[in-house]
């Protein structure tokens, strides 16, 4: 029944057909209303009678064995119920889309918090205190290494490298060689990690805080050892996940081993401190960069080293090189990966993996060549746009990066940019740089079913947040010709098809693909039902038109209309590299004394391809930039030099860019496109593109207004202190 | 958090004699419920003070003010009377928290908080400040945070309080009621102690003391006020370094210079030399580079935090040249009336 499309080959685009006029509009999320009332059930809103509550113990060593669980502290603390661990549990979150249980160390420690116990109570406040006193003891091996720069284990790959690197160096009249850092950080979702897990008959039924169900399913039933047919996970609402939820972690798990146990509902909801100890991080990374380019201002050479870290067996490693290896070109590449194996908290996917902080780097670079070269840097980047692809010699699919950097400049006044001006003792100064994030399709199914009073959209897909429930009801709508009010969307619940899940931006592409051709297939039998060719349909606010004849749906359609179709990568993947492309532009202060930076204004310009909803993908990129923003400004995981725990693990203390500093102008445009080898939408994604660069324009801004170039992020006051004083300022 | 007893005290008889040494004052809220849920508090009772009349006020005393324990740090922030005679304690209020914990969080909650030491919230760690004698896992540690001024071999730990640095820059006093009923006032020097071999006291309360309120003196007539705070980001943080500055100009001379500092020392930190460099002399910027010089001479930093020597230095420039006309004040500088 299930039709399985494989993208190879461009469709025609039949969303600047229609005419509902849904698809683009800026809609607002139908969840809104229950979120901002109360009334969205979130994983941890349910309290079915009977549930018992768990709480996670952390471990407190960072290398080493428990060898008992002294639970005699427990005795005077009433309604303790039970006090879990064993070979089931998990370490720490699975990897995104891995589809199988994380690493399960049974009494082994790998690191300092790792979730080692459950207690469970009848009360939330027992089973906290109750966690928070048991004592355990351990065989502490000692020794475990914890620091990137000193790790005598460090796995370091072949270089992906093209050209005769000394030569094309060797000639360059202007060359960069620098090293920059970017802290550990952490994805900071507001929701923390909640679950509730209840048997029945031996099913398992999970209500979870989750981005990737149809992943999730397999990891929960390979760490529980049930099959996955018996496990049922929903995640309807999910306070924000910026990758922490791609993989089930330890509150799903444990959650099922202890009503699995104890036969009964068992809630686990971490702390904001557990989620910080033991979810997994974004790695600290050294990167190593060098440009050369001619007189002229074309790169002859780019290379990109880097050193990030995880935990052995993490198969994981940041892809900080991404964007650099297909938004330039140079005669001569080279990109090069190093991964300390260390025992902090493990590493994984945090908001655009990869391009956030490698992105920031390389457009810092590029700014730093841009003054050796005496150029402007929009017209640097004007100049090193490749024809095609420089690793892989493929074509690029839609890419209006210089329409994003001219359009960009021009909006901004990029040419009348204050220059190294003064207000009070405020240094003013204008920065740029471009983004760009590999975009993906990814296997994804989806279900509509049509009746006469309306649309029904079925798939496990999420909406974390970013406007799932809203986009794809603007797709089935403006294919069926139906009113935003009558198309009602069903998500996140394994029962339904299995969907892209929401990760690395694809979501909105992939699931929203396999809307589209479900919604399509009606289509084709309700032409078929008017006596037309499905190219001749028109369909609109209910009323079917096609071959001289009008219906309205009502009519039409007697029983229930059902479409159901999957959409997977193909062809199209392998002839063409599809990225989100835009360019930054920002204004900063930099206070002359105190160091302090202020962003004043900043703008984005992206190409999305289509943009399916002006609004959520507004909120998208801006909320993107804001993250790029604290990355260069605020955002930094410190861990304790001797144990590897993260010392600031709180929300007070890991500082997120608070309102305050994005309290300028953010804005956030697109310039309108089709990307018709990205999917059948041409939609492009656009969750982690905002990020992408973004904290580069804010450095390069620094520079234009204080002279300084901050390598090392974030760009903390203590920072530009020591580099205006390193300047004799 | 552990089970306890909770009370509400009616007047403050009663509530000094639900005190002492398991028992604690709960005023806001807002930092001994985490520091309980934590576990780094345990009292097994707490008392209420909510309730007690009388402590909620903000009345004139003499020519200064006296502001109740009570007192949200909200409410007193937009007090016009504070607003026109001491606005370097509303703009150090502002400068704190967020506005949802300066609603709940009180005057005497303020000065009786906690330090943010990252190892004094982690019971996995050593802290002599939760548990005398255990040890200081801040020394070896991550120490951005910690005191440059006034620590100990035992503890390194800061202040948080923007609030008592104000205080502290306006010559301030803190009321304090003991066990027995009886009254006093302290400076703010004398109520905060410093951590020597007993971190974990840090004030001359006692467990059954009760602080009642602040007392102002007098405002100082055409003054210039500023209260600057360097953080980590553009608010809610704690601060890096700040600096209180009540600053008088007459004739071309600095007539007064009372500054205090917030972020560096396990309480608000002041240093009379500095004070006396600058009294008497015309507001010049190789002055106030050698007071800044002076003010960091005798700083035992952490090797984290040894940036907040010239962050230190570099704010109190940049503020004495606003406060004293050699710079065009920016927000968070006011002057007050020239008239008492
Ligand atoms: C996330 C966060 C950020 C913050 N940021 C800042 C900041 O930037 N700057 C800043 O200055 N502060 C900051 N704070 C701290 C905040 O100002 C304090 O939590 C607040 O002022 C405490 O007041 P409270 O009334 O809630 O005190 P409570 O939590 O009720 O009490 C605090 C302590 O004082 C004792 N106590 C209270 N009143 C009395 C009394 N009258 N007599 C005797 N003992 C008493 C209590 O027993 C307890 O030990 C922040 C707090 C949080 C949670
Ligand atoms: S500095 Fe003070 S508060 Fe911090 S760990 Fe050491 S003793 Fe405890």
């Amino acid at each position: 029944m299930t039709q399985t499309f494989k993208m190879d080959e461009p469709l025609p685009r039949l969303l600047d057909e229609t005419r509902q006029g849904l698809i683009g509009t800026p809609m607002n999320r139908p969840d809104g209303p229950l979120k901002v009332s109360g009334r969205a059930d979130y994983a941890a809103d349910r309290l079915p009678d009977g549930t018992a509550h768990g709480v996670l113990v952390r471990a407190t060593i960072t290398k080493g064995k428990v060898t008992r669980l002294d639970e005699s502290a427990l005795a005077g603390i009433e309604g303790v119920v039970a006090v879990l661990s064993g070979p089931n549990f998990v370490r720490n979150p699975a990897q995104g889309m891995a589809g199988e249980s994380p690493v399960q160390p049974g009494p082994r420690v790998d690191y300092h918090g790792q979730p080692i116990a459950l207690v469970v109570a009848e009360t939330f406040e027992a089973a906290r205190d109750a966690a928070q006193r048991l004592v355990v003891e351990y065989d502490d091996a000692g020794g475990a290494e914890v620091d990137p720069d000193s790790a005598s284990e460090v796995e370091t790959d072949d270089p992906d490298a093209t050209g005769d690197w000394d030569e094309a160096w060797g000639r360059a009249a202007a060359k960069v060689d620098v090293t920059y850092t970017t802290p550990g950080q952490v994805s900071a979702a507001m929701e923390p990690h909640a679950a509730l897990a209840h048997w029945d008959s031996g099913r398992l039924t999970l209500h979870g805080s989750q981005q990737m169900l149809r992943f999730n399913r397999k990891e929960l039933a390979d760490a529980v050892g049930v099959d996955p047919s018996e496990v049922r996970i929903l995640s309807p609402y999910v306070g924000g996940g910026f990758g922490s939820k791609l993989g089930i972690g330890a509150e799903a798990v444990s959650a099922a081993l202890a009503s699995r146990d104890l036969g009964r509902p068992v809630r686990v909801v971490m702390a904001r401190q557990t989620v910080f100890d033991a979810v997994l991080r974004r790695t600290q990374t050294s990167q190593h960069v060098r440009l050369a380019a001619d007189a002229d201002g074309r790169l002859l050479a780019l290379g990109h080293d880097d050193l990030v870290s995880n935990l052995p067996e993490e198969s994981f490693a940041e892809p900080t090189t991404n964007a650099s290896q297909f938004t330039y070109g140079a005669a001569a590449l080279r990109f090069q990966q190093s991964v300390a194996r260390i025992h902090r908290t493990p590493s994984g996917s945090v908001r655009a993996p990869g391009e956030a902080v490698g992105m920031v780097v390389l457009e810092a670079a590029v700014d730093e060549l841009a003054g050796e070269l005496g150029m402007d840097p929009v017209e640097l980047r004007l100049k090193n746009i490749p024809d095609t692809a420089p690793l892989t010699g493929q074509d690029y699919s839609g890419r209006r990066l210089a329409d994003c950097l001219r359009q960009g400049a021009e909006r901004f006044g990029w040419a009348q940019r204050p220059k190294a001006e003064r207000d009070g003792d405020w240094l003013i100064g204008c920065g740029m740089a471009a983004a760009a994030r590999k975009n993906m399709l990814t296997k994804a199914a989806a279900r509509v079913r049509l009746t006469g009073a309306g649309a029904v959209v079925e798939t496990d897909m999420t909406d974390i947040g970013t406007g799932s429930y809203a986009i794809l009801a603007q797709i089935a709508g403006e294919l069926l010709g139906l009113p935003e009010s009558k198309v009602e969307v069903r998500l996140a619940d394994t029962d339904l098809p299995g969907a892209s899940g929401s990760g690395g931006s694809f979501g909105a592409g992939s699931t929203g693909s396999a809307v589209f051709l479900a919604a399509r297939r009606i289509r084709e039998q309700l032409a078929a039902q008017l006596g037309c060719e499905p190219g001749e349909l028109t369909l609109q606010d209910g009323i079917a038109r096609g071959a001289n004849v009008e219906k309205s749906l009502a009519d039409l359609v007697q029983d229930e209309l059902v479409g159901e179709a999957e959409i997977a990568s193909g062809e199209a993947a392998k002839s063409h590299l599809s990225a989100g492309w835009g360019a930054h532009f920002c204004e900063v202060a930099v206070h002359a004394w105190t160091g302090e930076v202020r962003v004043r204004r900043m703008l984005g310009l992206f190409d999305i391809g289509r943009v399916l909803n002006r609004k959520t993908a507004t909120s998208q990129a801006v909320g993107g930039m804001i993250w790029g923003l604290g990355g260069a400004l605020t955002e930094e995981l410190h861990h304790d030099p001797r144990t590897g725990h993260i010392a600031n693990r709180d929300l007070a203390n890991y500082h997120v860019a608070a309102h305050a500093d994005a309290a300028g102008r953010i804005e956030a445009d697109f310039v309108d496109d089709r990307d018709d080898w990205a999917n059948p939408m041409q939609s492009k994604g656009v969750g982690e593109l905002g990020i992408s660069g973004s904290g580069g324009a804010v450095l390069n801004a620094i520079h234009a207004a204080a002279g300084v170039r901050i390598r090392h992020l974030p760009a903390t006051p203590d920072k530009v202190i020591a580099a205006l004083e390193a300047a004799g300022r | 958090m552990r089970p306890f007893d909770y009370t509400r005290a009616g007047t403050l008889d009663e509530a000094g004699a639900q005190l002492g040494k398991t028992a604690a004052v709960i005023a806001g809220g807002t930092n001994i419920l985490d520091l309980m849920k934590l576990q780094i508090m345990t009292p097994e009772r707490l008392v209420d003070i909510g309730r007690v009349p009388g402590l909620d006020g903000i009345e004139a005393d003499g020519d200064g003010l006296r502001v109740g324990a009570l007192v949200r740090n909200s409410d007193l922030a937009a007090d016009g009377r504070i607003r026109a005679g001491w606005p370097v304690l509303s703009r150090a209020l502002l400068s704190g928290a967020s506005g949802q914990i300066r609603n709940k969080a009180t005057t005497g909650g303020n000065l009786l908080q906690r330090t943010r030491c990252p190892y004094f919230y982690d019971p996995a760690m050593a802290c002599n400040k939760r548990e005398p004698g255990a040890g200081c896992a801040a020394k070896e540690g991550v120490g951005r945070m910690l005191a440059i001024f006034g620590t100990s071999e035992h503890c390194l730990a800061a202040h948080p309080s923007d609030m008592a640095v104000a205080l502290r820059a306006l010559d301030a006093k803190v009321a304090v009621r003991a066990a027995d009923g009886s009254e006093r006032t302290l400076p703010l020097d004398e109520f905060y102690r410093l951590p020597a071999d007993r971190p974990d006291i840090e004030t001359v309360l006692g467990p059954d003391g009760i602080v009642t309120g602040v007392v102002l003196p007098a405002p100082v007539a055409g003054s210039v006020q500023a209260y600057r705070k360097v953080r980590d980001r553009a608010s809610y943080a704690f601060a890096l370094v700040s600096v209180a500055a009540v600053v008088t100009v007459e004739d071309g001379r600095i007539a007064r210079a009372r500054l205090a500092f917030g972020g560096v020392a396990p309480r608000p930190w002041a240093n009379d030399a500095v004070t006396a460099m600058l009294e008497g002399e015309a507001p010049d910027d190789a002055l106030f580079r050698a007071a800044a010089d002076r003010l960091t001479a005798d700083a035992a930093p952490h090797p984290d935090n040894e940036f907040k020597l010239p962050m230190l230095r570099r704010t109190l420039v940049s503020v004495l040249r606003e406060t004293t006309g050699l710079a065009e004040p920016s927000i968070g500088t006011d002057r007050t009336d020239a008239a008492a």
